[in-house]
């Protein structure tokens, strides 16, 4: 209770992030009346990209520990839906592949995440793939098919359910940045021996941050798979979903909760505009824009924010002490 | 009995043990100190007291509770805090969270307030910067955020692991003197130290270990005129 007054109520700040997340998610939910048909379901996929990122930056932004298992949580979530949405509604489906995805990582995390290093990169990369093959495997093998239809929802009717994921996770998010449990994250980043040292359970902190990580990412994976009609493993567990919310993160910036949040929208635009316009060069610029980003602005968009803000101040200041970093 | 009692402690990392029977007492309201050369094992003692590494051997005991087989977050709990060489501060928080994390454990983070103020009144340097992020500081500013956020916990006891190393002498004696400072306020200290001289000129009951194994023991002021120490540490 008293962690709601402070992350929402504590300061004038925090009241005006308040405001505007919820100006934000209302503007967003109206949205669909003065749209057409084709927008919700570019919104969705757009919500789901941000997700991704967000709820990437949760575990992996904070400790720095490199997950690449994001493809692997959400092609879960597509495949629960194709198993289960012909009978169940989505948005139980959803709650179910959330579930799902907490355990899977839970698991991962308590194997993987004792150890130090890139080892839990190189799981979590290996997971996605062992997934992958293996729903293969079992298909062909037993089903004799490769891949399953998916119950198609409305448009709007996923574009909801993303929006609600996203709502719940943009809350969580605020109340985790401020939370005993974000700030031990924090620690486990910046120095992991010092966490330890202080009283911080390290490998217990990270393995519920992974899993908490990990929940959304199942969610938006069912909704979106209604929208696909179709899923089989390759198309579920698309690697490049793995990288992507890694670069949307960094493009962003992940000081902040907005940079993976701007990182995702501007990632999503670009791409869907390259693919619509420069079909085959599609991967080429977009290779090409991540080299530029990473090279000059290696904090990302907030980064950038962050240094023009200190220009600013120090020339207020009237002293001008060469470049800010 | 005396508060804190390692006794027969062995240690190893896979193959190569790193401590020998190891036995040391830390009565209640002393200063106690452990010499050793780099490589000596001190930070491998004061690591398996702290619950980082577990014995193989041996037990350690707190006010007659055994604490060697406790996560660091009990031990801390316990009234014990460690103050790890070199301070390890976080470097991208500011002095006030620095702090807090001082009072982690749960059963400290309900009272951080409070432990907040009163670490201000200690060293009020702290409190005029609190939004100073920790790595804007000196090195011996931040030797004293690293006291301040151990004493945060209230603890009994501390464990300082290399106080003074990094340290101009002006500023390693003003830390030695908010040491004694501390200990006046009734905590009970257990010092890690290379810095020979100023140590056992606090200390009331010095432990030298070399290779492992405790090889000389005393008080303070009676190794200062130990032939053997004053050969092999102090260079006289």
């Amino acid at each position: 209770m008293e962690l709601i007054k402070t992350a929402f109520f504590g300061s004038t700040k925090s009241k005006v992030q308040l405001i505007g997340v919820i100006a934000a998610l209302v503007i967003l939910f109206l949205s669909p009346q003065f749209l057409n048909t084709y927008m919700p379901n570019f919104l969705a996929k757009l919500i789901a990209y941000v997700v991704l990122s967000l709820s990437w930056t949760i575990f992996s932004g904070k400790t720095g520990y490199i997950s690449l298992a994001s493809a692997a949580f959400y092609g879960l979530g597509m495949y629960i839906e194709a198993l289960f949405g012909m009978n169940i509604p989505l948005p139980v489906v959803m709650v179910f592949a959330a579930a799902v995805a907490f355990a899977v990582a839970f698991g991962v995390g308590v194997v993987t995440l004792r150890l130090r290093g890139v080892y839990f990169t190189i799981f979590t990369f290996g997971l996605a793939l062992f997934l992958q093959k293996s729903i293969l495997w079992i298909e062909v093998k037993f089903f004799h098919t490769k891949g399953r239809m998916v119950l198609a929802y409305s448009n709007e009717a996923v574009f909801y359910c993303v929006l609600v994921v996203f709502a719940i996770l943009i809350f969580v998010v605020i109340l985790m940045n401020k939370s005993r449990f974000g700030l031990a994250l924090d620690c486990i980043g910046q120095n992991e021996d010092s966490a330890q040292h202080i009283g911080v359970n390290t490998t217990m902190t990270k393995v519920l941050a992974f899993a908490i990580s990990a929940a959304p990412a199942g969610a938006v994976g069912a909704a979106i798979g209604t929208s696909i009609g179709y899923v089989d493993p390759d198309i579920a567990f698309n690697m490049l979903l793995s990288f992507l919310p890694v670069l949307m993160a960094i493009f962003g910036g992940m000081r902040s909760m907005y940079g993976p949040i701007v990182g995702a929208v501007i990632f999503f635009v670009l791409q869907d505009y390259l693919m619509r316009e420069y079909a085959n060069l599609y991967m080429i610029i977009f290779g090409a824009v991540m080299v530029v980003v990473i090279l000059f602005m290696p904090k990302g968009i907030f980064g950038l924010v962050d240094k023009a803000i200190a220009k600013r101040q120090r020339n207020f200041d009237g002293e001008v002490i060469g470049d800010v970093k | 009995m005396a508060m804190l009692e390692v006794r027969n402690v062995n240690v190893s990392y896979g193959n190569v043990q790193a401590l020998w029977d190891v036995s040391l007492d830390i009565e209640e309201g002393k200063i106690i100190a452990l010499l050793g050369a780099n490589g000596a094992g001190k930070s491998t003692l004061l690591n398996t007291m702290t619950g980082m590494l577990k014995p193989q051997v041996g037990t350690i005991t707190f006010k007659g509770e055994r604490i060697d087989n406790l996560p660091s977050d009990k031990i801390i709990e316990k009234g014990i805090a460690y103050l790890p060489e070199g301070g390890r501060l976080f470097p991208d928080m500011t002095i006030k969270e620095n702090l807090e994390l001082g009072a982690y454990p749960s059963k400290l983070w309900k009272t951080r307030k409070p432990d907040l103020e009163r670490i201000y009144k200690m060293f009020p340097i702290l409190g005029e910067r609190k939004n100073q992020l920790s790595r804007t500081m000196s090195g011996g500013e931040r030797q004293m955020l690293a006291m301040g956020r151990a004493m945060m916990s209230n603890p009994k006891m501390c464990f300082f692991d290399e106080l003074s190393y990094g340290l101009s002498p002006v500023m390693a004696q003003e830390v030695f003197k908010i040491v004694k400072h501390l200990h006046a306020e009734g905590i009970t200290v257990f010092l890690v130290e290379q810095n020979v001289h100023q140590t056992l000129e606090i200390s009331d009951y010095a432990y030298v270990i070399e290779n492992g194994r405790i090889v000389k023991e005393g008080e303070g002021h009676s190794l200062l005129d130990d032939d053997y120490i004053k050969q092999a540490y102090l260079g006289i």
